[in-house]
């Protein structure tokens, strides 16, 4: 495995005076954020997998779980503790809620020759997203980016978005997929939450170190029994986290990232890797960031109704860009190398960030097993080598 | 109206006329359902254009934009949506999503030679900026129109070509790949008229559209008579399910061919040329 990434951790800010939440009064955080009228989405254990559901309290969290995780390999285990966050995460990501898998746009009516067209109402439900991982946060600043900053907003998107209180959970245990210190998004959130927790499991101590972020998190701490931190408790939280830093399962170099993709389009390396490629969108599926889809046109069988669903898509899929006369992207190396060099090359050009934030599902769910970072390093030796011809 | 803030939402316009042009290639004037909005777009964009129940398609505006009365759209039926489009009579209703992408940069050209190289259908998108042009003729300097088509059935907009043919302030040249009938013109490529097309190529802008191959040909073509690149425009075609940057369907490289184009100057969409 190549070096370690150079990692400089923001160290818990004091300013912001962090608090202590007693593990027994961490279901009155949640119970304050439902009494302001959210619904509480996070972590629960459906078919051996983490899946976001709804929850309604702290019991419903998968305490004492964890999950290993490695290429083409996911499974839960028991814990010897009791912590309530000691697993990465699952195959699906907080997209789901923000950008729905299936949308209907709008509906449409016939009548005498002509027709007309409601559109779907764009919702802003209420969710508390309860455990969110650094790089997840930052999943969701791309999409922010990609949905709500460009030319034409996603009104439905924009709506979501705007009813949503985050609660993030600092990553002390990585998982071996997991490369956000490469890519700087974690292991310690900076910014985007309403609150962001680090949880410490002492021999005989078990607390959560509270930060805020917004005005909205600030209240609600003082919603709740909670004290300041001491500095005993605000140290060991970092150390925490930096040896969470250390203990990355993946590291990915993105120096000149963008560069060397743009420079090894013609690179043999691409056919190697789609050899194994199935182009099943299995990673374009579990992707906290991808934001492709497709539109399905549907007339009800009288054909008076019509109405328009909007799905994910993938550029994976033949049809993605099929045009008269066939698809562009033909092969799987063509598709392929449209996956990774969106992720870490051109999404920069266009969003000003990376398309990739190393949350590692990409690694895990791949079912041949391939690695972004494993390709990424290779794309690197395969340019030194030709260099050296 | 909500409806019309959502990009996404057609808005319902209405088939004025319907007029057949070739075999499988047909013209549409639309006019809004409910009258109120003067529909207003610059030569090269296009709209989304939603037939009931069956679906969605980019379509390039090929109407007048110095008379901007009404929407005109010319179309060859090439599938499930176009085919169903095809069978729209006066009088039906059609869904518009517009207009949408970056013009044919007209203004950009005053003061040159404009040389257009259109194959196919390809000429549809680009009489709008014809149009422009001729409408501010004095500001250019020679025009000239080159046409390249399968056969002399598949001739588009043959009246207006007839009048073109006859102005004095514009060459037209037309070609087709297969003589039939009577026909008494040029045969073969499109490509193969400009290396004696009578433009001055050092002060002189390209506007192209056609098949990829056909638009890969004519810039090589182009540059051989020693236009630069960055004078070489081309309309690019691809997979569009929103038309506004957002499905990331029409993703080629870097560029969203419907937010950033679909027209381009060359040394912005080379690699597309090449790219698989
Ligand atoms: C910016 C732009 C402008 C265009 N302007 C014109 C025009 O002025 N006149 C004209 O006749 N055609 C034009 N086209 C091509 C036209 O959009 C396609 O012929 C049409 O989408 C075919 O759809 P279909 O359902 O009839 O065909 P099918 O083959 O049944 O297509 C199925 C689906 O594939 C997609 N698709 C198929 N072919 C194309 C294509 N060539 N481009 C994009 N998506 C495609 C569509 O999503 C379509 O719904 C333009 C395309 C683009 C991108
Ligand atoms: S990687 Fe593919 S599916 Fe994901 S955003 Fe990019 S083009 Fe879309
Ligand atoms: S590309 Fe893979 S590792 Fe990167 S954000 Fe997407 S799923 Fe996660
Ligand atoms: S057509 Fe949807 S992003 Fe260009």
């Amino acid at each position: 495995m190549a070096s370690q990434p150079n990692v400089s951790l923001k160290s818990v800010s004091k300013e912001k005076a962090p608090v202590i939440i007693d593990r027994a009064n961490f279901d009155a955080l949640l119970q304050a954020l439902k009494k302001r009228g959210y619904q509480l989405v996070g972590p629960t254990i459906h078919n051996n997998a983490i899946v976001y559901d709804t929850l309604e309290s702290a019991a419903d969290l998968p305490v004492g779980y964890t999950d290993r995780q490695e290429k083409g390999a996911y499974r839960l285990e028991k814990r010897s503790d009791k912590a309530c966050f000691g697993y990465v995460m699952g195959p699906q990501s907080w997209k789901k809620y923000l950008f729905p898998n299936r949308l209907k746009l709008w509906e449409a009516q016939r009548n005498n020759g002509s027709f007309s067209i409601t559109p779907t109402e764009p919702q802003t439900p209420r969710y508390a997203f309860i455990g969110v991982r650094p790089c997840e946060l930052t999943a969701i600043d791309v999409l922010d980016r990609v949905l709500l900053q460009g030319s034409y907003v996603d009104p439905h998107y924009q709506a979501r978005r705007k009813g949503i209180f985050i609660l993030a959970v600092n990553c002390t245990e990585p998982g071996s997929t997991c490369f956000c210190a490469s890519m700087d998004t974690g292991p310690q959130a900076s910014k985007g939450f309403d609150l962001a927790l680090t949880e410490v499991l002492e021999k005989k101590r078990h607390y959560f170190l509270a930060e805020s972020g917004s005005k909205l998190g600030e209240e609600i701490l003082r919603e709740i029994p909670c004290q300041p931190a001491a500095e005993a408790e605000i140290d060991s939280a970092a150390k925490a986290l930096e040896k969470a830093a250390r203990s990355m399962g993946r590291t990915l170099d993105t120096a000149g990232i963008k560069e060397l993709i743009a420079d090894n389009f013609d690179n043999p390396f691409w056919d190697r890797v789609a050899k194994r490629c199935l182009s099943c969108a299995n990673c374009t599926m579990v992707c906290p960031t991808c934001f492709c889809t497709t539109v399905e046109d549907t007339t009800e069988l009288a054909g008076d109704k019509a109405a328009r669903v909007r799905r994910w898509d993938s550029c994976f899929t033949l049809e993605f860009t099929y045009i008269h006369g066939g698809s562009v992207r033909q092969t799987v190396m063509s598709r392929y190398r449209q996956w990774m060099s969106h992720k870490l090359g051109r999404w920069y050009d266009q969003f000003g960030i990376s398309g990739c934030v190393g949350c590692g599902r990409c690694i895990t769910w791949c079912p041949v097993g391939i690695d972004i970072t494993e390709e990424a390093r290779a794309l690197r030796e395969s340019k030194k080598r030709s260099e050296l011809k | 109206m909500a409806a019309m803030s959502d990009p996404m939402v057609p808005v319902i316009y209405r088939v004025e006329k319907f007029q057949k042009e070739t075999g499988d290639t047909f013209t549409m004037e639309l006019s809004p359902a409910e009258k109120k909005s003067v529909f207003r777009f610059k030569p090269g964009q296009f709209n989304m254009l939603y037939v009931y129940g069956v679906g969605e398609v980019p379509i390039s505006i090929s109407g007048d934009p110095t008379h901007p009365n009404g929407i005109t759209h010319t179309t060859r039926a090439v599938g499930s949506v176009t085919d169903a489009m095809n069978k729209l009579k006066p009088g039906m209703a059609i869904g518009v999503r517009g207009p949408f992408g970056v013009p044919w940069p007209v203004e950009e050209a005053y003061g040159d030679d404009v040389i257009f190289v259109a194959g196919g259908i390809g000429l549809a998108p680009l009489r709008p900026a014809l149009y422009q042009v001729l409408s501010q003729r004095e500001k250019f300097g020679k025009v000239i129109l080159l046409y390249g088509t399968r056969t002399p059935e598949d001739i588009l907009y043959k009246k207006e070509l007839e009048n073109w043919r006859k102005r004095f302030d514009l060459e037209v040249f037309v070609t087709v790949d297969r003589a039939t009938g009577d026909w008494r013109g040029n045969v073969g490529v499109v490509t193969r008229m400009i290396p004696r097309s009578p433009f001055d190529p050092h002060n002189a802008t390209a506007f192209v559209c056609g098949p990829e191959a056909m638009m890969r040909f004519t810039a090589l073509a182009l540059m051989d008579r020693g236009m630069p690149m960055e004078n070489i425009c081309l309309s690019m075609e691809r997979n569009m399910k929103c038309g506004i940057g957002l499905c990331g369907h029409c993703q080629m490289g870097v560029p969203f061919i419907c937010k950033d184009g679909p027209v381009f100057r060359l040394p912005r969409v080379r690699h597309i040329l090449e790219e698989r």
